[in-house]
């Protein structure tokens, strides 16, 4: 084995056990360190935005600002791949 | 021939109208089921990027331009902004449901349980402003960029 190989195992030694004492060290499924806000929506989604739907009721008024900023991105995702490919029609 | 056999068209054409029907849906029940505008755009874009593929892209130029599809994007940017300029211009804040609790629009509110369609305030709207938005800009990137690869290989050949 030359000096590659052995950083390579090293390497890979380590990220497999970080990977494994991270999946040790996970907590239970479906219990979150700190549910008061997960409390909060599920009460109250329903009589302070009218909608049924908690997700698209955090997405659209919760957190409005945050999808303001996703339309951002696509619109500029738009923009740049039509500036770029305009050029290649002629 | 422009595009793909005609069996492919004829499947894409039978399948066109059902895909196009289930993301309507999906953007328009996004306040009462799973999905929304983005989720709902994506399955329109998709079936859209269907009949591209199977018919060709030169044969979709004759019937749509770019530039069409971008003045829908910016209306349904537009169309946002607007909805959330609408909260400060009611007297709260950016991004006020100002339409919750009026009786006009979307303005009921559900008790409990399960609602009718007729509930959310600005967020149905504002479901469908950005179910076109991510319909057009998904599909003019699919559109422009099959373009340019199409005219590049026809020069190749």
């Amino acid at each position: 084995m030359t000096r590659r190989d052995y950083t390579a195992v090293i390497f890979l030694t380590l990220v497999a056990m970080f990977l494994i004492f991270g999946a040790l060290l996970m907590r239970p499924f479906g219990t979150p360190e700190e549910d008061a806000m997960d409390q909060y929506i599920i009460d109250n989604t329903q009589q302070e935005t009218g909608a049924n739907n908690g997700v698209t009721a955090v997405v659209f008024d919760y957190r409005g600002f945050d999808t303001l900023g996703e339309a951002t991105v696509l619109f500029t995702a738009v923009a740049g791949v039509i500036m770029i490919f305009r050029r290649l029609k002629k | 021939m422009i595009g793909m056999s005609k069996i492919v068209k004829t499947i894409a054409n039978i399948s066109f109208p059902l895909v196009i029907i289930y993301g309507l849906y999906v953007i328009a029940h996004g306040h009462l089921t799973p999905g929304g505008g983005f989720q709902g755009g994506a399955v329109v874009a998709s079936g859209c990027v269907l009949i591209l593929v199977a018919h060709g892209s030169s044969w979709i130029f004759t019937k749509i331009k770019e530039s069409h599809l971008s003045i829908l994007e910016s209306l349904g940017a537009l169309g946002f902004i607007s909805l959330a300029l609408g909260g400060i211009f009611t007297g709260t804040m950016f991004f006020t449901n100002f339409l919750k609790g009026t009786n006009f629009l979307f303005g009921t509110i559900p008790t409990s349980g399960a609602a009718n369609i007729n509930t959310g305030g600005t967020i149905p709207l504002m479901n469908f402003a950005v179910g076109l938005k991510v319909i057009a800009g998904l599909f003019v990137i699919v559109l422009v960029m099959a373009y340019a690869t199409s005219q590049k290989q026809e020069e190749e050949a």
